[in-house]
């Protein structure tokens, strides 16, 4: 599916790129932990200038995300006042044709939570539909956006998404939509899903609407195990899910395409109102940083990481605020690398 | 203002479409509570189970749509999904009519009914004529669908306006505006500027403006940051639900749809649930506060506080509670409680 990453002397190069708000706070910390559990990652490391559209390193960045084929990214914020520039993040995923973002959503033992036994895959196109970016004011005071949905980006991933369900034992795929008022571009995408659940007869399918679903998220998420949605659906499902299992900072999320891989936070926020006050949760991070590890197949590091955040969390309960807890980002560091260390 | 002058002088005509289903059950409670409240409501109960036209059309019949017409104050039980297409719709009318531009949906926790939520009074304002149900849609070419979402300064300005204007009768303190401009730029862009410009006109309530994404973030874990949220058309569908969600579900919600002159629909947004159809087992208290509502609109606040009073108790006391709240109750027995009630607070207050 995938080429192997650029490797060199056993060596990987990753491209890191902080974004703004709590990004470049995160970075750090990855950098820290990497040093400590010996991973043999070199990070080329690519600040954009947030308060210009950055053209220039921009491209740069690009152009080092397909050198390197992986990336760890933090949240690129989109300034309103710079009109006529898209979002850089959907200007990277669609450039680097990462057609699929996953994020794997579980309660995670003696967490706070709002609803208990969620364990959901959320599987999002992700380039297409409301994301297209193309917008015109027919008439001052009107503006038309343009929602696409091809069926050749619907195939795609409904058969991704039936194929993690196989290769990760998932029972059950749900596709969420709104074909009910889209009756064509909506209706297009559930079409699509039907035909592919079709060649995988031992995978029960069923479908639900947006709203409803949105509904059911807060209620009941127990009832989901896979779901595979537009882009729009996906941002909006994996925020809940991730606010109704313990917030934005414990979920990674993953960006796929046929050649690249980026790795970030499963909610995609920038946090730009806890910045620097040593508050903010670096587990989502983290954990973005073991998936990427984990796809470099460098399990061993993945595995000493991953287990020392666990133990963090669960064990020794050292919790930010927004689980509740009063230790600051540094305690939380503190708490992973003295594992890090002692397991490396 | 029109329909609230009305409220004067004599007692006020409302249109009451009991719809099927738990419909006519759910309205006869409802019928019952204001009597017993002494609410100064006629009610003309129209029927609009579709029926073949002159033009040989099937529709609902002509005098159901001008009931409401009329009156301009509807009540509406919930409606079997029509069968069929083609087929002229009561919204549909109705909105064609009175251009029902708002949808209003109170969401309170309930004291006495437990979920994951007790914190929760939030009202979404939902836009209701354009963006994503614009209905524009075509094939480009084959395998290439384009669903053409629309946005205006006139309508988003005016949602906008109602937004505030709401806050501002309903004693809430902030509105929140809910968009993607950093992803759909001018689209919601345009959204955005226009409630930033109507914010500018009512400083004595507060503004912010959030990413629909950070929005279902923050409601599922600590809903009682927000206030009334405004938003167009397809984030107040998903929201307007996520809301409900948070303090019950649809079988406790209340919806309003607001046009010009003060007309307005208020109804359940719940299904017909045919399971229990028949059997007094419904609860009626998505349409009960949605019948508070009505009464807020039509500036009948008194009624209103005393019978919202009354739900609101029998709720916390437990004692009648339907199936659907974790009670044995039936409808009749849970109307009965409520009735009770509002009868001893309008003794109280004589
Ligand atoms: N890693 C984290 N740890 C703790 N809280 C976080 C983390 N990331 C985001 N948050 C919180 O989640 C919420 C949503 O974050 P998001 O980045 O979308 O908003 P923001 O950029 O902080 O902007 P604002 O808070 O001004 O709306 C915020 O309240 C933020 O403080
Ligand atoms: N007001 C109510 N009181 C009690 N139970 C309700 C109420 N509304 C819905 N329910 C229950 O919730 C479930 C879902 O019902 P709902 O009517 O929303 O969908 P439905 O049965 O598919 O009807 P429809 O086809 O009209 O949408 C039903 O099993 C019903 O028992
Ligand atoms: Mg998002
Ligand atoms: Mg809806």
């Amino acid at each position: 599916f995938v080429p192997p990453p650029a490797k060199w002397g056993g060596r990987h190069t990753v491209t890191l790129l902080p974004g703004d708000g709590i990004g470049s706070e995160m970075a750090n910390h990855v950098k820290e932990l990497f040093r400590y559990a010996g991973a043999p990652v070199d990070f080329e490391e690519i600040d954009l200038d947030s308060t210009a559209p950055d053209v220039e390193g921009f491209e740069y960045a690009l152009m080092s995300i397909k050198r390197n084929g992986v990336a760890l990214k933090g949240n690129i914020e989109t300034r309103t006042s710079f009109q006529g520039f898209q979002s850089r993040n959907v200007v990277l995923r669609n450039r680097l044709g990462l057609f699929a973002n996953v994020v794997c959503v579980k309660n995670l033992p003696g967490i706070r939570a709002k609803q208990k036994d969620v364990d959901v895959v959320i599987i999002r196109e992700n380039l297409e539909a409301e994301y297209s970016g193309i917008e015109h004011e027919s008439v001052p005071g009107v503006v038309e956006s343009l929602k696409i949905i091809t069926r050749e980006k619907s195939m795609r991933i409904a058969k991704f998404a039936f194929e993690w369900a196989t290769k990760y034992n998932r029972k059950k795929v749900t596709a969420i939509h709104k074909a009910n008022i889209m009756k064509m571009s909506d209706g297009l995408f559930l079409e699509c899903c039907r035909i592919t659940s079709k060649e995988y007869p031992d995978i029960q399918f069923d479908q639900m609407i947006i709203d409803n679903c949105s509904m059911q998220m807060v209620n009941k998420p127990s009832q989901f195990d896979l779901m595979v949605m537009p882009n729009l659906y996906g941002d909006v499902l994996s925020n809940i899910a991730c606010g109704v299992i313990g917030g934005p900072g414990l979920v990674s999320g993953t960006n796929l395409g046929y050649r690249y891989a980026v790795f970030e936070t499963g909610a995609r926020n920038t946090g730009k109102s806890i910045v620097g006050q040593n508050i903010a949760n670096p587990c989502a991070f983290i954990r973005a940083s073991v998936d990427l590890l984990n796809y470099l197949k460098l399990e061993h590091q993945a595995h000493v990481i991953e287990d020392a955040v666990m133990k963090t969390l669960i064990e020794d309960k050292v919790w930010t605020p927004d689980l509740g807890g009063q230790a600051t980002t540094t305690d939380v560091m503190q708490n992973i690398v003295k594992y890090v260390k002692a397991n490396a | 203002q029109a329909a609230q002058a009305a409220t004067e002088n004599g007692p006020r005509t409302v249109t009451l479409i009991p719809g099927d289903g738990i419909g006519p059950e759910i309205s006869a409670s409802v019928q019952e509570i204001f009597r017993a409240a002494g609410v100064p409501i006629q009610w003309e109960v129209v029927d609009v189970t579709p029926v073949k036209g002159p033009d040989g059309k099937i529709g609902i019949p002509q005098a159901a749509i001008d009931s409401v017409v009329k009156h301009k104050i509807g009540l509406k039980g919930p409606l079997a999904t029509p069968v069929g297409k083609g087929h002229r719709s009561l919204n549909l009318a109705i909105r064609k009519a009175f251009d029902l531009y708002a949808n209003v949906r109170p969401c309170r926790s309930l004291e006495g009914f437990k979920t994951a939520y007790d914190d929760v009074d939030v009202v979404t304002i939902r836009e209701n004529t354009e963006g994503e149900y614009s209905g524009i849609e075509h094939v480009i070419v084959d395998g290439v669908v384009q669903s053409i979402k629309l946005i205006t300064f006139e309508a988003s300005r005016r949602i906008a306006e109602f937004a505030f204007e709401y806050a501002k009768a309903n004693g809430r303190s902030r509105v929140t505006a809910v968009h993607k401009a950093n992803i759909m730029r001018m689209s919601d862009g345009l959204f955005l500027k226009c409630c930033r410009d109507v914010a500018e006109l009512h400083p004595e309530i507060k503004f912010n403006e959030m990413y629909l994404d950070t929005v279902c973030l923050n409601m599922v874990q600590d809903p009682h940051k927000f206030d009334v949220l405004c938003m167009p058309n397809l984030y107040g569908d998903i929201l307007s639900d996520l809301c409900a969600g948070l303090v019950g579900g649809l079988g406790v919600t209340p919806s309003g749809n607001i046009g010009f002159g003060g007309a307005a629909v208020f109804e359940s947004v719940h299904g017909t649930a045919p399971d229990i159809a028949g059997q007094d087992k419904a609860n009626p208290t998505a349409l009960l506060l949605s019948s508070v509502m009505m009464l807020r609109h039509l500036n009948m606040r008194n009624f209103a506080d005393r019978i919202e009073q009354a739900c609101y108790d029998t709720i916390r006391e437990g004692k009648h509670l339907t199936g659907d709240l974790g009670g044995k109750a039936k409808c009749s027995e849970f109307t009965q409680d409520i009735c009770e009630k509002v009868q001893r607070i309008s003794d109280k207050q004589k």
